[in-house]
């Protein structure tokens, strides 16, 4: 069995890109990224690009570093603290796990180099109107080598450069390579109440698409992709969470009312405690479901599940809570809590919510 | 969970001896059982299994308490020693700490940090080997919560004090041949600065013990009164007047010890057949109904990610150090995760939760659960004061204004 906790190295990591993004992703600069239509900027994305973030979890075979998964979780924790807007869930989550996971060796030295270096920005197109997240659910129609339907709730899925879609294949499910720029395709950008990650509807119409891995394999490399995303969006949560629990307190030792600050209240007091009880079982969760990733491909399904039911909830209530703390300012668009707010609310669902990976736990336990 | 830490070189060999130890002391075929998961030859080695004994046994070998000093029982160890022995304990289904649970847990590294050299020697290793049992005269009718407010009066005369007043909630009180007892020595200054900690021989005359009957029915704890009990001045721990601070390294360890206490108990009553969480899911009937399934889910969750969240909190005890107040994050979930799912198994089980036939004991034992359940966030500090002090001190939120503050314990408006 491996060990557990952080190493040096990882810990290093961690305050790099604590000081990278309080400075690259501060409150004014996501206001202003959340307002443009990429929802990005690109020369954070290089600079990010540049300290190896993209390649961390792809072999050196692979144009990447080789590390795994911890440093993934380290990294979506603070990305999603500071609420950082960049593809970075949908390209080097979603879909350089998508090629790892079911892409031919061959396959994977051609697209993940780009991913890896940041100059490919994937997006991957599994969800469709139905709304639906099992792995196995896709109605895209593959035939001759050509995609027909649509696809939706794809992060960052206007913007990508490389598509990954899932697609019937006879009585299976494939995965495929797409060129957005293809004939037949349609993007359209989704309104979207979490204005700091973007999504897009896809429409295909006989739209040239190439295998990728073999035929069928979909179903498992999707499943296994969608469990790792899990893991790492819970990292995310955490972070957020761990926001909201910052700002509330922060927040309760300056605000006065009646002559003394607000934390000074029981009230207040104990759900800032409630909180902060919440943060640390999270975070528990997300750490192990990202060792559990890292390192116990056994361990992977139910840790995913677990974490995410359990941050999802979390998130959501420290999110919830740091407005009514908050009180008046925190109702107010200028205050940044509705942006934690949204954001929870967006992760929860995504990938299915506490109540849907609760059911998963209770499968995958036998129950 | 497989979730472990990987032995150290110096850690593995500590194993291997704890592990060669418990070989040696325990029934024949005990461990050879639980490696190879017979539960038959289990039940075998474990019949007529004294625990009493074995609370001796392990006492006097030093892994009862690593981190004591070796002069007084223990090994001197580091704070991993101890979780490398708890591990093995739990490995091989005994409970981790003996009979004298509130001894070792709470006297014992009360009087490491606070006795003198005579109370160190004269009471650590009767502790350790159960010989002496001690329980705990804290909390009183009216000094819940704001145990510092406890009234109970020791009035020092000639090389003695004299003890009056009440004490409650005290477990094995007939049992314990001594009591850690917070008294008020000074009435004139503030709550705080009042207060002295003794060690009481509970035999002495006007110690006299009425149990309590509570909630479930019957009567795990106990009401003390004090009358005239007379208390040699050497029983004093530190010195006059800084008992608060003593009591405080109580409380403390208490926390520490009830955050992992159901866990081990459940562990070690759920005992050689299955695990606790088997149990738990086969008591439950309706397996295919969507509510049950999220219900038994999320147990599922709240355990685990509590158990990880212990296991963290083990990892940065393994770097040393006292309890500190983040002992009552794990105890206040801990409490409120029981008391949910103990209810959530009453609802489940339906009508037969409120009904049953006579000597239906899995029934029984769910209404007891149920009503016991209710202490969980009561006993060793409210879930409300532990989150106060979570707020307080670990998030350095400003405190309540206190009226009692400054003001002579006497003129406090007091129950």
């Amino acid at each position: 069995m491996s060990t557990f906790g952080f190493t040096e190295e990882q810990n290093e990591l961690r305050s790099t890109a604590a000081r990278f993004l309080e400075e690259k992703s501060p409150s004014a600069e996501v206001r202003r990224l959340m307002e443009t239509t990429e929802g990005f900027d690109e020369g954070t994305w290089k600079q990010m690009a540049d300290l190896g973030w993209f390649g961390m979890a792809i072999p050196e075979a692979h144009g990447g570093i080789g590390f795994g998964f911890v440093e993934i979780t380290v990294l979506m924790e603070e990305m999603g603290k500071k609420l950082l807007c960049a593809p970075y869930f949908s390209s080097v989550i979603l879909g350089a796990n998508a090629i790892l996971n079911a892409g031919t060796d061959a396959q994977k030295s051609e697209l993940l180099p780009g991913i890896a270096d940041g100059t490919t920005r994937a997006a991957l197109a599994f969800v469709e109107p139905s709304g639906k997240w099992e792995a196995d659910s896709a109605e895209v129609v593959e035939k001759d080598g050509k995609l027909t339907g649509t696809k939706s709730y794809v992060v960052d899925g206007a913007t990508a450069n490389l598509l990954i879609v899932s697609a019937k294949t006879g009585n299976d499910i494939s995965l495929f390579v797409v060129d957005p720029d293809a004939e037949g395709i349609t993007r359209t950008p989704l309104q979207t109440l979490d204005m700091t990650r973007k999504q897009a509807k896809i429409d295909f119409n006989n739209t040239p698409a190439t295998l990728l891995g073999e035929k069928g394999s979909g179903t498992a490399a999707l499943q296994k992709t969608l469990e790792q995303a899990a893991c790492a969006l819970s990292a995310e949560m955490v972070g957020g969470a761990q926001a909201c629990l910052d700002a509330s307190t922060t927040y309760a030792k300056e605000r006065y009312q009646f002559g003394r600050p607000i934390g000074s209240f029981q009230a207040i007091k104990h759900k800032c405690a409630n909180m902060l009880m919440e943060v640390e079982m999270a975070r528990s969760a997300a750490y192990y479901a990202g060792w559990a990733a890292a390192e116990d491909p056994d361990e992977l399904s139910l840790a995913a599940s677990l974490a995410k039911a359990y941050c999802s909830d979390a998130f959501f209530h420290a999110a919830a809570e740091n407005i009514q703390i908050h009180g008046g300012i925190g109702f107010t668009w200028e205050h940044d809590a509705h942006l934690y707010f949204r954001r929870a609310k967006s992760d929860e669902i995504y990938l299915g919510d506490a109540t849907y990976h609760r059911e998963l736990v209770a499968q995958k336990l036998g129950v | 969970m497989r979730w472990t830490i990987e032995d150290t070189p110096e850690r593995a060999a500590f194993r291997e001896e704890v592990r060669g130890w418990l070989r040696e002391n325990l029934p024949k075929g005990w461990c050879e059982a639980i490696e190879s998961g017979d539960h038959a030859a289990l039940d075998k080695a474990r019949e007529g299994w004294d625990f009493l004994g074995w609370s001796r046994v392990i006492g006097m070998s030093g892994y009862g308490a690593p981190l004591w000093p070796k002069e007084y029982g223990g090994l001197s160890g580091e704070p991993w020693m101890q979780n490398v022995v708890r591990e093995e304990l739990a490995r091989y289904r005994l409970p981790t700490v003996g009979v004298n649970i509130l001894g070792v847990g709470l006297a014992g590294p009360t009087l490491i940090a606070h006795g003198n050299e005579e109370q160190k020697s004269r009471y650590l290793q009767k502790i350790l080997t159960s010989e002496e049992i001690w329980c705990q005269l804290f909390s009183e009718p009216g000094s819940g919560s704001d145990l510092a407010s406890s009234g109970t009066r020791a009035v020092r005369t000639n090389g003695e004090y004299i003890i009056n007043g009440q004490k409650v909630w005290t477990s094995i009180a007939q049992l314990s041949q001594f009591g850690m007892l917070l008294a008020r020595t000074d009435p004139d200054v503030p709550k705080h600065d009042g207060l002295s900690y003794f060690i009481v021989d509970m035999k002495t005359p006007g110690v006299d013990i009425r149990p309590l009957r509570q909630i479930t029915g019957s009567a795990e704890f106990n009401e003390v009164y004090f009358n005239d009990v007379r208390i040699p001045a050497e029983n004093l721990v530190g010195v006059e007047g800084d008992g608060w601070r003593v009591a405080r390294t109580t409380l403390m360890n208490e926390r520490v010890a009830l955050s992992g206490l159901s866990l081990d108990a459940a562990a070690f009553m759920g005992g050689t057949r299955k695990d606790p969480w088997g149990m738990f899911v086969d008591s439950i009937p309706n397996r295919e109904d969507l509510r049950v399934r999220q219900f038994i889910a999320k147990s599922y969750v709240e355990k685990e990610v509590k158990e990880i969240t212990q296991f963290r909190a083990n990892m940065a005890r393994m770097s040393g150090s006292q309890p500190g107040p983040e002992g009552g994050v794990t105890k206040v979930y801990n409490a409120e995760f029981n008391k949910w799912r103990a209810n959530g198994i009453m609802n489940a089980n339906g009508p037969s939760s409120v009904a049953w036939d006579n000597g239906d004991t899995a029934a029984e034992n769910r209404a007891h659960a149920f009503l016991r359940a209710r202490a969980n966030s009561i006993e060793g500090g409210t879930t409300e004061i532990l989150k106060t002090q979570m707020g307080e001190r670990l998030l350095g939120l400003p405190r309540e204004p206190e009226v009692d503050k400054g003001i002579p314990w006497k003129e406090i408006r007091r129950n």
